[in-house]
């Protein structure tokens, strides 16, 4: 270089960069800048625990303050993976407890953490302020005293919809009483009631607690006694929001929630009495975010409480909210984002209520910024899911669950090909598609031409042959995940398509044609790629080699294969190839 | 039920056509392909081609790992000769993560315990008092666990017995006519066909069915209710 540019200066400009991908591409402009990057980044995310090593991670960036892990594949929220899979955090936590003693930011999705993690955790980081924990298992309530009695700088707290082994409600109480750095605390998942005078006094000597979820432990009458201490809350979930019908009860919530000029959010009403939905309509007019979706509530509760909120920018909701809800709120939400409606009964054999697609295409119609939806229902059109495109081409999310697997078009009953195919068409922009009904390689072949932006295709009972496969993965440039299950679909797409796989953060094709063979082959040829085998039926070679396997997860990584499987779980590589042959 | 038409044929892009065939349930794999073989040693995988006799319908092979209940579904998409199993059998699906589920299944299980499965409020009057309230029946299980209830509520306005076990003399017909007559408090419903009777004279399942409101009156107001009431019983057994 003619002339030497300071260190610090560029140190200075990389601290503006945020995205990782602006760091990345900094990283490679000059050994200097990826040196002086690396010293730099604070911020990590890894995708997949086993896609990089904790020493790996160290190595390359040495000052970390915040890490985002995720474990299993998505698939895990619906057992599809077998129990002991793996994703421990504890290696994780060991690892950087000796490298990034300031750490102070873990946030963890789909992974295994033991109480003895959350207990290092707690010990080993002096400065520790959040931990967030979506959709994890492994840990008791144990494990969230630990973290309670020695994190003194602690201000985030969420457990989200982890499963924890609730011992006992004692936990909160190990908070000292000279703790008041709590700005979040999300309980929403516990089912034991902690120790209410605790939690009054938590919440008085945290002033800047912003959220806060309770559990359902906790009952109505004693919510005023909470949104007085703290009348700065905007993140506001309930316990269980019923009680006989009590004009006092009511009137003190009326009183309560009145006080609460900053709420935006609010969650939790288990077992709802609909007599005390309106004691919140004094607050309702500044909310944005409502989650009802575990409130059995009837569809005119529903609406009324909702015709209160013009101002809801996204609404999770049972399906008792109905064809007529539905109509009402693309009537008065006008900047509702994202709406998802969950079942109430995804089990029945008939409906239950009366949501139909109808439902969806009105509120498609009246919410023009309608940008992602989650959608159970019991019958489609590809009519509907035409009008759907044509009416919101701004959608990035767009997951539709029709219960019967295979369903096809109930009024022509045709495949729902040309109505999935309008929503890729039309809608641009979209980076994440599941589908389902009745579907055949016509619609992958839609999904292949059109979805240039799609990261993320989840496919379910669907497909003729290994064309649609191949249809998916050689045109969906932006493909990042891909979950397949029960579809016809075998060796020749995978190994076709063997080089797409290492652009891609990983595939899961479970209850699919792919043999041994073909998995051995591709863990071959693909060094970089994990090729996993997942299968309780035993060893994959005490089977023909033309034996489709029960399950394959495939990922890129650096960090070579697991070395921590257990003992359902073959990686396929030169190795086992040769050894096993 | 009118035939479904064929598939259209696949373009060739290096992979082999698939090509419907008609073949009956439990039929070998017909299809040409890669996957034709029926090779899973457990019998999962397959493709036999199923033929709904009745309709006439033909359908598309697909893979599954397990079988689906389709009795309803004209459009059999079952592929399999072995009777599917219910819905409920097919591993994740739908897709609903267990912690709904179980919150979901708490939350139903509950809501069942109670007479009729939701909540059955009725309002509540008593002879004197400055306003109603109202109980949901099904909190309760039987007439004893009410009369508790109704004794908490309407505490502050009674003198006389309008406790658990004042409300149980009722029960007994021999104190009743004493009762009766005396200033004591008489808990009474208005039942669907609008007559006013005396409660606890049917079994606790039948009253929470029937009871449309509660009065809690005087004993000398309802002094008339008894002989109608015990009238009405006889007519109905």
């Amino acid at each position: 270089m003619a002339y030497s540019f300071p260190e610090e200066v560029l140190e200075y400009v990389f601290a503006f960069l945020s995205s990782d991908k602006d760091r990345n591409a900094v990283s490679l402009v000059c050994k200097s800048w990826y040196e002086i990057e690396r010293w730099c980044r604070r911020r990590i995310f890894i995708g997949n625990c086993y896609a990089v090593s904790p020493q790996i991670v160290i190595r390359r960036f040495p000052e970390v303050s915040a890490v985002k892990i995720k474990g299993k594949p998505h698939f895990a929220d619906f057992n599809l993976v077998p129990e002991g899979w793996g994703a421990y955090l504890y290696p994780w936590i060991s690892a950087m407890a000796r490298s990034y003693p300031w750490l102070e930011e873990i946030k963890l999705k789909r992974m295994v953490v033991t109480d003895e993690s959350l207990e290092l955790i707690s010990k080993s980081f002096k400065n520790f302020k959040v931990l967030v924990l979506s959709s994890c298992e492994g840990f008791t309530t144990d494990g969230l005293a630990s973290i309670a009695a020695n994190c003194r700088n602690l201000r985030e707290l969420d457990l989200k919809e982890s499963e924890v082994e609730d011992l006992s409600g004692h936990w909160l109480s190990h908070f000292p009483d000279n703790f008041t750095s709590l700005v979040s605390l999300n309980m929403s998942c516990l089912g034991s009631e902690v120790s209410f005078s605790a939690l009054e006094r938590l919440v008085s000597r945290c002033p800047n607690l912003k959220t806060l979820r309770l559990n359902r432990a906790v009952p109505i009458e004693k919510l005023p006694s909470l949104l007085r201490r703290a009348p700065q809350l905007v993140e506001f979930g309930t316990g269980a929001y019923s009680a006989e019908i009590r004009t006092d009860i009511f009137s003190n919530l009326v009183e309560a929630f009145s006080g609460c000029k900053h709420l935006k959010s609010l969650s939790g009403f288990w077992d709802v009495v609909p007599a005390y939905l309106p004691a919140m309509y004094n607050v309702c007019s500044r909310i944005t975010s409502l989650n009802l979706s575990y409130a059995t509530v009837q569809s005119p509760d529903l609406v009324e409480l909702i015709s209160q909120c013009p101002n809801l920018k996204c609404l999770w909701v049972l399906d008792y909210i109905e064809d007529a809800g539905l109509k009402a709120l693309s009537s008065y939400c006008k900047d509702l984002q994202e709406l998802r409606v969950f079942p109430s009964d995804p089990y029945g054999a008939e409906p239950n209520v009366s949501l139909t697609e109808q439902g969806l295409v009105t509120v498609s119609a009246g919410c023009p910024k309608l940008q992602s939806v989650l959608y159970f229902c019991r019958q489609m059109s590809n009519a509907a899911l035409i009008a759907i495109a044509r009416n919101r081409p701004n959608l990035i999310r767009f997951r539709l669950c029709i219960i019967e697997p295979q369903a096809p078009d109930y009024l022509t009953l045709e495949p729902l090909d040309t109505g999935f195919g309008a929503i890729v068409e039309h809608c641009k922009q979209l980076r994440r598609l599941s589908l389902s009904g009745l579907l055949t390689d016509r619609v992958f072949e839609y999904i292949g031409t059109h979805a240039k932006k799609l990261e993320m295709l989840s496919i379910a009972f669907a497909g003729d042959s290994d064309l649609g496969l191949h249809y998916v993965l050689s045109g969906c440039e932006s493909l990042r995940k891909l979950e397949i299950r029960d579809c016809p679909f075998g060796d020749k797409a995978l190994l076709a398509n063997a080089a797409k796989l290492e652009t891609m953060r990983s595939l899961w094709m479970s209850s699919c044609s792919v043999s041994y063979g073909a998995c051995k082959l591709l863990g071959q040829k693909m060094p970089r790629l994990n090729v996993e085998v997942i299968d309780e039926r035993g060893p994959p070679d005490s089977r023909p080699e033309t034996c489709p396997v029960e399950k394959l997860y495939v990922y890129r990584t650096v960090a070579g294969p697991r070395v921590d499987k257990p003992d359902f779980v073959w990686t396929m590589d030169e190795d086992a190839a040769l050894r096993l042959s | 039920m009118a035939m479904i038409s064929e598939e259209h044929s696949k373009e060739k892009l290096g992979f082999e056509e698939t090509e419907l065939r008609l073949g009956l349930p439990g039929g070998g794999g017909i299809v040409n392909g890669d996957f034709g073989k029926n090779t899973n040693a457990n019998g999962k995988r397959g493709y036999p081609e199923t033929v709904n006799l009745k309709l006439n319908l033909s359908l598309k092979e697909t893979e599954k790992g397990e079988n689906l209940q389709k009795e309803k579904n004209l459009i059999s998409c079952s592929n399999n000769a072995v009777k599917p199993p219910t819905k409920a059998q097919v591993v994740g699906w739908p897709p609903v993560r267990s912690f709904r589920k179980n919150v979901m299944a708490v939350q139903k299980s509950n809501s069942e315990e109670g007479v009729g499965g939701t909540a059955t409020f009725v309002k509540v009057s008593m002879d004197g008092a400055p306003y109603l309230r109202k109980v949901d029946l099904n909190m309760y299980k039987s007439y004893q666990d009410l009369y508790g209830a109704l004794g908490k509520m309407f505490n502050s306005f009674t003198m006389g017995k309008c406790d658990s076990q004042g409300m149980m003399d009722f029960m007994n017909e021999s104190k009743l006519k004493d009762l009766l007559n005396g200033s004591d408090f008489v808990p009474t419903y208005e039942d669907k066909d609008g007559d006013w009777m005396l409660v606890g004279d049917v079994p606790w399942e039948m009253f929470v069915g029937s009871c449309k409101r509660l009065r809690i009156m005087k004993g000398t107001e309802a002094i008339g209710l008894a002989p109608r009431a015990m009238e009405k019983c006889k007519n109905r057994s």
